[in-house]
């Protein structure tokens, strides 16, 4: 795509990456306090609201992987001992810390000053933290997030978080900082979040449309980019979200489709609700495999992981910190299974699904331990057909393109069979 | 016939037990308990003490080894992901599991988190908990949300056994777990101090027995084993002296732990069903047991790949630290092939290792690796070298 055909939010949001990456690179002369921290249970408001600027290492791990960079940080990880078979995001981002962490848009990115460790919903984020207090021998704060095993967030589980920001956070971040806690400061923040995710929920749920005028997975990857990530609370998240929903409903309103690598998707032949995260080395070849068929994802598991918001969550202003405990219970990955289960059971419906579609990536046990049972249960009390395709997210040695679109092509036909009342071929 | 030793009917009488698949004794000791129920846990480390106050029997969950055919856990789990879950979802899936009435899923990792989601869903009618360890250190606020969950978990399981859990009951299942972990270390202390009279083989056998009957029993045979070695000074033998790390979850099939020690080492610490030594030393038995318990692991669980080192040089000094004090030559890593744990851990740790100029090796294995002739090969050179040139 050349800038002339990407839609306007899609460059807002360049030049916000590249702004945020400029600053980030130039925070040695201007002070700037750093912190790096995660993007299930970011608590970026709060960051933020000391002055500091956040460092998501998945968002870098993922855009070096577009950029083609991953698989020379991860060879280079594995030679320094790391094992084929762990979290390829984790060494993709030591081996670009060990290449000078020269960032993915060509900067280089500072040192932390504190790592502000928020356990949730992955366990190899603790390890992923552990291992970068070696290369760089900072700070660490930690955060336990409890994982909703039983479904909810129970009243001690939201109290813990709670106090653990109140008592060990924010001390940290003041130390880190050289900034008191300002508490209307972050009311602020949390006001222009809670407006940024009515919007970015209105984007979302315009899938619900035929035909959609988003692709909520790949295309989706874009519109929460921002929220995820740096700008969730900022003025420029603010502007973003509100140029992105004007777009999609003006998209809608003329019914035409996304913008996807194969042109733009008006005539949509399915629509699909997928679970798991995307591969990255290969991003766009991997789309081109849906949009070529017609296939549309009208909503998926992957754009929540850093919030659901479209379950009805939004950050409260009235209640800070109780309202960030909540935030990061709810992310994705910190739900159980039999939660996620009902939340695809429940897009299936909501977004008139025709299929559904498990991606699951080796890197990453949060997600895809327990896929195969949560395959069978979708399609089970949905009716719909499943489909199971296997790769990696910044490891392209898991990407055999040859094998998924074989796999897809032939989960297409079927949909097609089904429709059709043809025989389903074999 | 002749009676065979003392010791050799402990080993036995564990070998059999540790290496049933259809948890025999656990079974026929509900049999004779009409009303007694059985709680199961999957490794690393479970609060037993609150499955004892509530009169149920603790029953570790720690796989099928080499022994189980799977034939329905690979529907369940894809090549990528350790062999653990699909063997521990095929003695489900089986049957042989159904004696639980409760099944408790501890945050060991991410596997055993979302096999507590699968378990939700494919056996409605059992409860189960994903028990969320403390992580982040000791503090006073994580035990606190760690005793609240043990409250919860009491309750729950109060309720399911028909007992409610009370202090009285709480205080008498510290007091009988105390007992154990005292003869755990007791094990452990002889074997590292005389390698040669307690082959690990027999130890893991014993341990894992001990997580299957009821308490008693297993502090019974365990004294009697002890008091088996304590009479029989045996052959010393001069061989490489090793912790072995990582294998704290995914167990080794026996045949590579006699592999190890057959081919020139003696294992003299290792962090094998780690769960039964996670406490350090004795819980108090004054005050209030659930508190007691929470901050005995909040403040005492023994560093490992399971838990957050809040220390920052605390992952660098921990193998020097294990080694010194089990006088090792040298590491063995053998962790089960993608074990997160285990293996995002090994980089931090074998640095450590090797800036204290500390002699290793590692490997990786799977529950039901049958050939060990690798393993052979590399704890055998591994020794020689040791023993050579001291690990050079
Ligand atoms: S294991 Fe999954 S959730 Fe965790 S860091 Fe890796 S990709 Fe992210
Ligand atoms: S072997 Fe490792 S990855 Fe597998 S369940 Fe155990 S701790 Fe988790």
């Amino acid at each position: 795509m050349s800038d002339q055909d990407k839609d306007r939010s899609m460059l807002l949001q360049k030049e916000m990456l590249a702004e945020h990456y400029r600053r980030l690179e130039a925070a040695p002369e201007t002070r700037e306090p750093v912190v790096y921290t995660f993007v299930p249970g970011n608590l970026t408001e709060l960051i933020r609201s000391f002055g500091a600027l956040p460092v998501l290492p998945e968002i870098n791990a993922l855009q070096s992987a577009m950029r083609g960079k991953s698989q020379g940080y991860i060879a280079a990880a594995e030679k320094g001992g790391h094992s084929e078979d762990v979290c390829s995001y984790v060494k993709c981002d030591i081996g670009m810390a060990r290449a000078g962490n020269v960032g993915p848009t060509g900067t280089r990115l500072p040192k932390p000053d504190l790592l502000l460790l928020s356990y949730t919903g992955c366990y190899t984020f603790m390890k992923w933290f552990e291992l970068l207090r070696e290369e760089y021998r900072c700070p660490t704060v930690f955060l336990q997030v409890p994982y909703e095993g039983d479904g909810s967030q129970t009243p001690a589980m939201r109290a813990y978080v709670a106090r653990q920001i109140r008592e060990t956070l924010i001390p940290a971040l003041e130390k880190a900082t050289g900034r008191r806690y300002d508490e209307d400061r972050l009311k602020e923040s949390l006001a222009r979040s809670r407006a940024a995710e009515d919007d970015l929920v209105a984007v979302l749920q315009s899938a619900r449309k035929t035909p959609s005028p988003i692709d909520a997975y790949f295309g989706a990857v874009y519109y929460v980019g921002p929220i995820f990530s740096a700008f969730r609370g900022t003025e420029e998240g603010l502007a973003y979200y509100r140029a992105l929903r004007e777009e999609v409903e003006q998209r809608a309103a003329r019914a035409e489709g996304p913008a996807t690598p194969a042109g733009r998707l008006d005539a949509q032949k399915y629509r699909l609700v997928v679970e798991g995260p995307p591969n990255w080395t290969h991003f766009r070849e991997f789309w081109r495999m849906f949009a070529e068929e017609g296939a549309v994802v009208v909503a998926s598991t992957y754009s929540k992981v850093g919030g659901t918001y479209d379950l009805g969550f939004r950050h409260d202003p009235a209640d800070p910190l109780g309202t960030l405990a909540d935030y990061c219970s709810g992310c994705y990955t910190n739900r159980s299974l039999p939660a996620r289960v009902e939340m695809l059971e429940r897009y299936c419906r909501e977004y008139s699904a025709d299929g559904f579609l498990v991606h699951s990536v080796k890197s990453c046990n949060s997600f895809s331990a327990g896929q195969l049972t949560m395959l069978r249960e979708v399609e089970r009390r949905t009716g719909l057909p499943g489909a199971f395709i296997e790769s990696d997210l910044v490891d392209a040695r898991y990407f055999s393109a040859a094998n998924l679109k074989n796999r897809l092509e032939s989960y297409f036909q079927m949909l097609e069979a089904r429709r059709t009342g043809a025989a389903v071929p074999a | 016939m002749t009676e065979p030793s003392p010791r050799a009917a402990v080993v036995d009488w564990a070998a059999q037990i540790a290496e049933d698949l259809d948890f025999a004794a656990a079974r026929a000791h509900l049999a004779e308990n009409p009303g007694r129920k059985a709680a199961g846990y999957l490794p690393v480390y479970a609060p037993r003490e609150i499955v004892r106050a509530a009169g149920m029997l603790p029953v570790g969950v720690h796989g099928g080894g080499d022994r189980l055919e799977i034939i329905r856990g690979d529907a369940f789990y894809q090549s990528y992901i350790c062999h653990l879950p699909r063997s521990v979802i095929e003695l489900a899936q089986s049957g042989r599991l159904d004696f639980l009435s409760a099944v408790l899923f501890p945050a060991t990792c991410d596997v055993i988190r979302n096999l507590s989601g699968t378990w939700q869903l494919v056996s409605p009618e059992v409860y189960v908990r994903y028990l969320d360890l403390p992580q982040g250190g000791a503090s006073e606020l994580a035990a606190e949300f760690w005793k609240e969950e043990l409250g919860v978990l009491a309750a729950d399981l109060g309720r399911i056994a028909g007992r409610a859990v009370t202090g009285d009951s709480l205080r008498e299942a510290i007091a009988a777990y105390n007992a154990v972990r005292s003869l755990i270390r007791e094990l452990y202390r002889v074997r590292r101090e005389t390698p040669w009279r307690v082959p690990s083989e027999e130890l893991y056998l014993l341990l894992r027995a001990g997580e299957t009957v009821p308490l008693e029993a297993f502090v019974e045979r365990a004294r009697a084993y002890l008091a088996a070695v304590e009479a029989d000074a045996g052959r010393v033998r001069d061989k490489a002296r090793v912790v072995v790390v990582g294998a704290f979850c995914e167990p080794p099939p026996i045949g590579l732990i006699k592999t190890v020690e057959r081919a020139g080492c003696s294992i003299v610490d290792d962090d094998f069903l780690l769960g039964n030594r996670m406490i350090d030393g004795d819980v108090p038995l004054d005050g209030d047991p659930l508190g007691a318990l929470a901050r005995a692991f909040v403040g005492r669980a023994v560093r490992n790949s399971t838990l957050y080192e809040a220390d920052p040089e605390g992952k660098r000094r921990l193998i020097g630290e294990r080694v010194a004090a089990a006088r090792a030559d040298g590491v063995i890593f053998a962790s089960a092939s993608f074990c997160d744990p285990a293996l995002l851990d090994r980089p931090m740790l074998r640095a450590g290792a090797e800036a204290a100029c500390i002699p290793c090796i590692a490997f990786q294995f799977a529950e039901n690796t049958g050939q060990f002739q690798q393993f052979r090969e590399q704890a055998g050179t591994f020794a020689d070298a040791i023993k050579l040139w001291g690990g050079e």
